[in-house]
C-alpha cells in the first residue's frame, strides 16, 4: 500500500507580501520509547527528530521534536509571500528516514 | 379552549411521527480548537487515511487483478451516500454487513482476493475513504424487513445491562449523555464519524475499536471486531443518528 506520508497545504498563489498561513501534518507513529508491548519488552524509541522547511532556497522553519509531541504531528505557521519560488519541506526521524515534500507557490504583484 | 386543544393536538402530531429532532453528534463536545482541525482538511489527521484509501481504491488486488474503482468507477460519484445506508443486510446470505464487511465481501467475491484483517490500516483506509464520499449526508439506515431481527437485537444489546459494573449503553448515553464521566463529556453514542481518528489512540479506529472500549469500561465481555453482538448494534446506532450528517473522517477524544 502507498503510504500517504505527509500532507502539505501552501496557497497556490499569493500576492507578494501577503502573509500566508502553510499547514503539515506527517505520519508518524512517534513512538516514546516509554512504553512495553503485551510480553514486557521495551518498544525502542522512533520519532521525528527535526522539521525543515526551505522557501526559494532560504530556510524560514525549523523545529526540533521531542518524545513529548503526539503521533501524527500537526504544525501550522505563517510566513510572507516574496516571491514566486519552491517551498521544500523535509522531516527526518531517529532512525535517519527522510520524508520531503516539494509545493510551488506563485507570488503576483 | 377548544383551540388550545387543537394547538396542542397539532404539536403532539408534529412532535410524533418526527420521533425527535436528531441528537447532536460527538463533534457537539469537542473543544474549539478540535473541530475546527476536523473540519480542516488539512488538518485532520484522519485525512491522511482517507488519502490512502484512494490509493487503494484504484490498486488492482486479487486473483481477479481489479480494482474497487474498475467496476465502482469514481467514488465521488458511485459511493455518495452509501454509507448512510449501512450497516445493511446482505441480500444473496442475509447477512448484516457493515462497510467493512461490504469491502471485504467485495473483495473476496469480486476481486478474488484476502479480505483485509479488521482494524488494518488497508481496511481503515478504504472504510473511511468510502464513508468520507458521504460526508454531510443525513444517516438514513434500512430496519425494517430482513433488518428487522438484527435492529431488534442490537435494540436489546443497548438496553441490556452488561458487565462488572452492570451497566447498559442506555445508562450513559441516554440518561446521562452531555454530562461528565470523570475528564470526559458522554455523548450520545452516535456513530456517524467513524472510521475516527481518536486522539486517546493516536491513530484511526473502527467503531467496533471503540465498542471494545466501551465493553472494557463497563469491564464486559469485549466482542470480536466483526462479530454479530456489535454488528446489530451497530444497525441499533445507526438507526438512533437517523437524519444526523456523517461526518468521517472524524476526530474524537
Amino acid at each position: 500500500m502507498t503510504v500517504s506520508k505527509a500532507r502539505v497545504s501552501v496557497p497556490a498563489v499569493a500576492k507578494r507580501g501577503e502573509i500566508i498561513e502553510i499547514k503539515t501534518l506527517i505520519r508518524h507513529t512517534m513512538e516514546t520509547g516509554y512504553r512495553v508491548d503485551s510480553v514486557g519488552r521495551q518498544i525502542p524509541r522512533r520519532i521525528v527528530t527535526a522539521m525543515k522547511v526551505t522557501y526559494a532556497g532560504v530556510e524560514i522553519f525549523a523545529m526540533d521534536f521531542t518524545q513529548g509531541v503526539a503521533a501524527n504531528p500537526f504544525v501550522a505557521f505563517h510566513t510572507r509571500a516574496e516571491e514566486s519560488g519552491e517551498l521544500v519541506f523535509t522531516w527526518t526521524d531517529s532512525d535517519g528516514a527522510v520524508e520531503t515534500v516539494t509545493k510551488t507557490i506563485t507570488v503576483t504583484g | 379552549m377548544i383551540r388550545a386543544l387543537g394547538i396542542l393536538a397539532l404539536l403532539m402530531m408534529a412532535a410524533v411521527p418526527a420521533g425527535a429532532e436528531p441528537l447532536p453528534s460527538g463533534t457537539a463536545f469537542l473543544g474549539d480548537e478540535m473541530r475546527a482541525r476536523q473540519s480542516d482538511d488539512a488538518a485532520n489527521p484522519g485525512m491522511l487515511w482517507v488519502a490512502d484509501g484512494a490509493a487503494l481504491w484504484r490498486a488492482k488486488a486479487g486473483a481477479a487483478d481489479k480494482s474497487c474503482a474498475d467496476c465502482h468507477q469514481e467514488a465521488a460519484r458511485s459511493m455518495r451516500g452509501v454509507a448512510t445506508r449501512y450497516p445493511a443486510v446482505d441480500a444473496a446470505s442475509g447477512k448484516l454487513l457493515n462497510l467493512e464487511g461490504r469491502i471485504n465481501r467485495c473483495r473476496s467475491d469480486h476481486q478474488k482476493a484476502e479480505p483485509f484483517a479488521y482494524e488494518t490500516d488497508e481496511l481503515l483506509a478504504l472504510t473511511a475513504f468510502v464513508a468520507r464520499q458521504s460526508k454531510g449526508l443525513p444517516m438514513n439506515v434500512a430496519t425494517d424487513g430482513a433488518a428487522r431481527p438484527f435492529y431488534e437485537q442490537g435494540r436489546a444489546f443497548f438496553y441490556r445491562r452488561r458487565g462488572q459494573l452492570n451497566l447498559a449503553c442506555a445508562h450513559c448515553h441516554v440518561e446521562n449523555a452531555g454530562r461528565r464521566l470523570r475528564g470526559n463529556v458522554i455523548s450520545h453514542g452516535l456513530p456517524v464519524g467513524y472510521p475516527a481518528y481518536r486522539l486517546t489512540w493516536q491513530t484511526m479506529g473502527s467503531l467496533h475499536r471503540r465498542l471494545r472500549s466501551c465493553s472494557f469500561g463497563l469491564r464486559a465481555t469485549r466482542h470480536p471486531h466483526g462479530s454479530d453482538d456489535y454488528l446489530a448494534l451497530e444497525l441499533y446506532l445507526a438507526k438512533r443518528a437517523e437524519g444526523v450528517a456523517v461526518e468521517t473522517p472524524a476526530i474524537r477524544p
